[in-house]
This record gives C-alpha cells, structure tokens and sequence, in this order.
C-alpha cells in the first residue's frame, strides 16, 4: 500500500532523471522531430511529383513503415545500422554507432512516414490557384514550393504536427527496448537498483502526463488563435 | 555486407523443442492476434461508452469523458504497462496484490487490458468526432418523435456515426495490433518477442526479422481488406457514406 510510499527515493534520484535521462529524451525528440518534418516534406513532395515513379516509391515507403509495429522497426534499425554504416564509409567490418544516433537514425527513418502524410493533406490543401499563379509569376517548381505552397502548408498544418510530435516524445520512451537510459530507462534503472518500483514508476507516469498534457493544452489553444485565417 | 544469409534456418529445430523456427514465429503471430481482438473488443466497448459520455449534455458525464480520454491520451503505452504490471498489484491489498501477481499468463492479460484501455481514449474521441459530425436534425427529429435518449442513440445516433467512423476505426484496430508489441517488455512473447528469441538462438537477425515482417504485413493486409467488405456490406445507398 502507499502506506510506505518512499519520497525519498525520487529526491535523490532526481539530478539522475532530469539531466540525463530527459534531457536525452528531449533531444531526441526533438532532432527527430526535424529530421522527420524535413524528410518528411520531401516524401510527400515525392509523392506528389507528376513523376509516377517517385510517388511510387514514395508511396511504398510510407505503406511499408506504418504497416510495421515501432518496437520492430527499433530492432531492424539497431542491427541495421551497423551494416549500413559499413557499406556507406565502405569499411571491412561493420562500425559500431552509439546508442544516441543508432535511436536517431530509427526515429527520423519511422516519424518520416508519418510527417509525410501530415504534409502531403497540407499541401493537397492548398488551392490549386496559388501554384498556378506563382508559375504564372514566372517562379520555378522549387521557388514556387519554397515561398507559396511550403510555407502555408506548414502553417495551416502546425497543430497536427505539433501533435504528431507529442506522440513522438511518447513514443521514444520505447527506447527502453534497447536498454537506453532515456527517462523512463533512468527511472526504471532507479527503481531496479532501489528496489522501489511502485515510486519510480508512478512518477515517470507523472512526468510524461504533466508534460504531455501541458503541451497539448497549449496547441489547442494555438489552434484555436490561428483558426480564424481563412 | 559480410553477413551470412541462411534462409533455410526457417526449416530447422528450434531450441525449444517445438518444432522448426518457423513454428515459433506462427506460434507468436497467434499470440499477437489473440492480444489484439481482446484489446480491440476492450477498446470498442469502453471507448464507445465514454464517447457517448463526452456528446451527452450532462456537465458531468462529459467531464468523465473528458478526464479519461486524457489520463489514457497523455502517457506512454510502455508507462502504462509498467502501472498495470508493475506498479498495481502493490497498491491493491495485500492479498488482491498476490493473487494478481501469481495470474497464469499475467503478461497476456495485462498487455490486453493496457492496450485496450490506451486504444479506448483514441476509439472514444473517433465516436466523439463522428456524433457530432451528425447534422444537429437528426437528434432535434428523434427529440421530436418522443425518442428517449437512450433509443435515440441506439436508434439514430450511433448506426450513423459508427458508418461514418469506420475507415478510421480500421487504422485503430491496426494501430491496436502494432501497439500490441510493446508487451515485449512486460514478457509478453508475441511475434516481434518471437523473432528476437530466433535472433538469439540462431544469430540470423535479419531472416528472422524479415519474417516478423512479411507476417505484420499479411496481417495488415487481411484486417484492410476484410475491412473494406464489412464497410461494404453496412453501407447505406444514397447515404453519406453509401455510394
């Protein structure tokens, strides 16, 4: 029962939590996040190119990632990496990559399929008009995308995206897979180290609900400010 | 790439004794359904009742709603496995807390009932969404015809929304099955579990993973397409949703 509920514990283990474990958890959520906006607009791009090859390909990547469980794809990419990373530097054995950038490289390989959607339902939203008159301008495919289709798609899709991200920062908790101290790793190695699980576990559940929640009460209300645009 | 490719490896005795390593992963897609429909079934059910809680008028049944779509919505899965595993058997009293811990198969439970709750948050706020997208007529008519709340839900509410919302409802229940597999962590041996014990036993990484995901996608492609019947089949002609 709580009656023996050992405040304690998380006092101590605090600087520990914080400094490392969410700070990695932080960053990785947040480089990931970036990694998979820019490949992630590249992709639907990809997939909206009248090149039929490209949308293809880009199609069959998107299909492929989001038919595959996370925890699966951290495996695949924690072996793979390795591999490619060989094959690309063209050394004889396969090089060693650190926890940190092997949880990158998944990350932005995974959260990629699913920005890419997100963009791809905010430049289909946009009016044909605009495209049109910027060739009429005179500007070029990437100029037009650049300064009139990217940055209204971006705009108009900011909450989502910014939802998608919360997930992410969920989702990377599953890095726990791997044995990598991200937050949760550091809380559940407290609580094996001190015996005290029910603590360690309830307050890491504590922290990703304060912080999940904050951030989604925060882009529904950034939604609501920029819903009057149209 | 210097990495021995052995796709026979499929063919010969696992370690365990229960036939080949092909087996093994059968055995673990079998377990990944069974975990699946329960926790689907726990989401359709639960997520339907506190979607309908959250278009009720009442102040506080749309607050019941409200909080349990956030408590589910606002922590990781892995996080809430480990509360439902870990953590609940030593807040309940002492002898609820042992019986739970000595449940044969626990991690299949648990990883059912966690996966369902998590997946009702999402299930509830499709039924919200799909309510509410009902022209505000069709309840004022049924109000208007003497329908109680409860026929007009069951009358003309929900066979509606339920048509409406089912393309999404398909991506849930295949988000239910990825999902499914975080219960590695909890001891759950499912099939993503099952190709990292073939990886462990026979070293063949990348046949064994690769096998893991031929079956995710064939499983993938079986739910979509029976999906497309039942959408099929319930669909309203002339309906929004009928052609």
């Amino acid at each position: 029962m709580l009656g023996n509920f050992d405040f304690d514990v998380i006092r101590r283990a605090l600087p520990y939590l914080f400094l490392e474990g969410m700070r990695f958890t932080l960053t990785l959520t947040a480089l990931a996040a970036f990694g998979g906006l820019v490949f992630g607009t590249l992709i639907a791009l990809m997939r909206l190119s009248s090149y039929k090859v490209l949308g293809r390909i880009a199609g069959f990547y998107v299909d492929f990632i989001r038919s595959l469980p996370l925890v699966l794809v951290i495996f695949w990419f924690y072996f793979l990496v390795p591999y490619i990373g060989q094959w690309v530097t063209g050394a004889s054995r396969p090089i060693t990559v650190g926890a940190f950038a092997s949880s990158l490289i998944t990350f932005i390989a995974f959260e990629a399929a699913y920005f890419s959607e997100i963009m791809r339902a905010g430049i289909q939203s946009i009016s044909k008009g605009q495209p049109a008159a910027a060739s009429a301008l005179g500007l070029t495919y990437a100029q037009s995308m650049r300064y009139v289709v990217l940055p209204q798609a971006f705009r108009n899709m900011l909450p989502v995206l910014l939802t998608q991200t919360i997930v992410l920062f969920q989702d990377t908790s599953l890095v726990y897979v791997l044995s990598i101290p991200d937050f949760l790793g550091a809380a559940s190695k407290v609580a094996q180290r001190d015996g005290r699980l029910v603590e360690m576990y309830l307050f890491a559940a504590l922290v990703y609900f304060v912080i999940s929640c904050v951030a989604s009460f925060g882009v529904r209300r950034l939604q609501s400010r920029i819903a009057i645009v149209r | 790439m210097n990495y021995n490719w052995n796709w026979h490896i499929f063919l010969e005795p696992n370690p365990m004794g229960t036939g080949t390593y092909l087996d093994l992963l059968l055995t673990g897609l079998v377990v990944t359904v069974k975990v699946s429909v329960l926790a689907w079934i726990i989401a359709l059910v639960s997520g339907s009742v506190i979607g309908v809680l959250r278009t009720l008028p009442s102040r506080t049944a749309s607050w019941i709603g409200f909080c349990w779509v956030e408590f589910f919505r606002n922590m990781p899965l892995l996080v809430q496995l480990f509360l439902w595993f870990f953590v609940l058997p030593e807040l309940l009293p002492r002898s609820a807390g042992l019986w739970l811990k000595q449940l044969p198969n626990a991690p299949f439970w648990t990883a059912a009932i966690g996966v369902g709750l998590f997946m009702s948050a999402r299930v509830a706020v499709q039924l919200q969404a799909g309510i509410t997208s009902l022209p505000r007529g069709q309840k004022q008519a049924s109000t208007a015809l003497g329908l109680t709340t409860v026929q007009t839900y069951r009358y003309v509410l929900l066979p509606m929304a339920f048509r409406i919302i089912l393309p999404p409802l398909t991506s849930e229940f295949l988000n239910t099955i990825k999902n499914s597999a975080v219960a590695i962590t909890i001891g759950l041996i499912e099939l993503t579990g099952e190709a990292r014990s073939m990886q462990e036993f026979s070293f063949q990484v990348f046949e064994a993973f690769t096998a893991a995901t031929v079956l995710y996608l064939l499983l993938n492609f079986v739910v979509v397409t029976a999906m497309r019947f039942l959408e099929r089949y319930v669909a309203i002609p002339g309906y929004i949703t009928g052609k």
